[in-house]
């Protein structure tokens, strides 16, 4: 039995919000405005994603269905760029992050509803958005982390990467070490959290499927298969990410290029 | 002649070089102020920077070959050499150096010594001894003894000599005319990334 805890059961959760903003105010903590934004800003985006899903999945509209999910594409690739402290210049500022993150996430959501779930249509939307929409939020947060550790890594470590260069060396062997500190610094966020799944936290896909009613052993075999999924997407996009910015950031005749990060 | 190191309309967004030639055994010492275009004309001579210009080795052309392999026969040893490993062991991957160490007085350092750890002078001739273990065909040295005490100049020095003798194709930056002299380099000016004229 599912019990549907309504409007007044959701107000009444955000007493402890109030309760913090309190004990912010009263302490000096500095972060009430941040927060108060940060929730007010989330009830109105989920609200509207409320209204929109209705509506999307009442229609089962193939044009609506990818209309949404490339809405959510196109939001989260910016995400990507804006989170950059150096970005590429030009169309690569916004178009390597996006494009790799919609393809590592593309290929695995279709993997997963054509070989896995199998929903007729396969982009039924009840399954497509949720899934997209969970490889889109983790691969943005990888590729948007691995990006800015590889420019990071190469602006600061230039003079030794040049070093390399000059010692014969080519521009994937001078990058390989900023190559494997940015794949790391991406993929952190969904290691970690997948070895704290169940032990620490239970996700909140699992934790909801649970609360509405389901078999805990179904929710858990959703859960396994939506981390590796997740693993899989932010992989994928994280290292086709990394390459398509090695290659931005050196050119063939093996040199470094920083002239091409916006304001170098 | 085809022979040495021949320099053809080089230009970059700091240097513009009409023409220059560095022979065998007639080494060159690049001379002029601090931001006048001498590490940045070694810089684009190994391809380092953004260039425009032809640039021959014993008459093959740069344009020709791979900048890796250009790299390996055209040494650049920069005045502040970078690293791109945290020991002295992950740079002594390329050709044995064990000589080299030993002839400008290195053979103290051990593979596993952090390269932060090094002074100043040891890091400037651990470079130098490095680019001399791959044997170049031509070498640009960026004031390679500017943080040297007087004996490991010397060392350099005596390292070079014999090899310049040998028909070493040898650019080197420096401030030193005494340098110059005891090295028989021929004097090249530049100012503002244009070469004066040689004397």
């Amino acid at each position: 039995m599912t019990i549907d805890p309504g409007n007044g059961a959701v107000m009444l959760a955000a007493i402890f919000l109030v309760l913090n903003a309190g004990l912010s105010l009263a302490l000096q903590l500095g972060f009430v405005r941040s927060m108060l934004v940060a929730a007010l800003r989330m009830t109105v985006q989920l609200a509207l994603v409320g209204l929109v899903l209705e509506v999307v999945l009442t229609s089962a509209s193939a044009w609506l269905t990818f209309g949404v999910m490339g809405f959510m594409a196109a939001v989260a690739g910016y995400e990507i760029m804006a989170r950059q402290e150096r970005r590429f210049a030009g169309l690569w500022g916004y178009g390597l992050g996006a494009t790799t993150m919609l393809l590592g996430s593309a290929i695995v959501t279709v993997f997963a509803l054509t070989v896995q779930i199998g929903p007729d249509p396969w982009y039924a939307p009840r399954y497509a958005i949720p899934l997209f929409g969970m490889m889109l939020g983790n691969a943005m947060t990888g590729i948007a982390l691995g990006l800015n550790a590889l420019t990071g890594e190469v602006t600061a470590r230039r003079r030794g990467i040049e070093a390399h260069l000059l010692s014969g060396a080519t521009r994937w062997q001078a990058m390989t070490p900023a190559m494997r500190r940015a794949a790391t610094a991406g993929m952190v966020p969904i290691i970690n959290a997948m070895t704290a799944t169940g032990v620490v936290a239970l996700p909140g896909m699992m934790t909801g499927q649970i609360l509405a009613g389901a078999d805990p052993h179904q929710a858990v075999r959703y859960q396994l298969m939506v981390m590796f999924l997740i693993a899989g997407a932010t992989g994928l996009g994280l290292i086709v990410a990394v390459m398509g910015g090695v290659i931005r950031l050196t050119d063939n005749r093996h040199r470094i290029r920083l002239d091409r990060l916006r304001g170098s | 002649m085809n022979t040495g190191l021949q320099i053809r309309h080089l230009t970059s967004t700091i240097i513009d070089v009409a023409d220059i030639a560095v022979r065998p055994g007639a080494p060159v010492a690049l001379v002029g102020r601090s931001g006048s275009g001498k590490s940045s004309l070694m810089r684009a001579i190994v391809d380092l920077d953004r260039n425009e210009g032809e640039i021959l080795l014993h008459g093959v052309s740069r344009s020709g070959m791979s900048a890796p392999l250009w790299r390996q026969r055209v040494v650049y040893v920069p005045a502040e050499p970078g690293w791109w490993g945290e020991r002295v062991g992950d740079h002594l991957t390329g050709p044995d150096s064990a000589g080299t160490r030993a002839a400008l007085g290195l053979d103290h350092i051990r593979p596993d010594q952090p390269i932060d750890r090094l002074s100043t002078g040891e890091r400037q001739r651990l470079a130098l001894a490095l680019g001399l273990a791959r044997q170049p065909q031509a070498l640009l040295l960026d004031e390679p003894t500017a943080a040297l005490d007087e004996t490991s100049r010397d060392m350099v020095e005596t390292l070079l000599d014999p090899m310049i003798a040998a028909g070493l194709v040898l650019m080197m930056a420096t401030h030193d005319p005494e340098q110059a002299r005891r090295l028989g380099l021929q004097r090249l000016e530049i100012d503002g990334g244009r070469i004066r004229g040689a004397t």
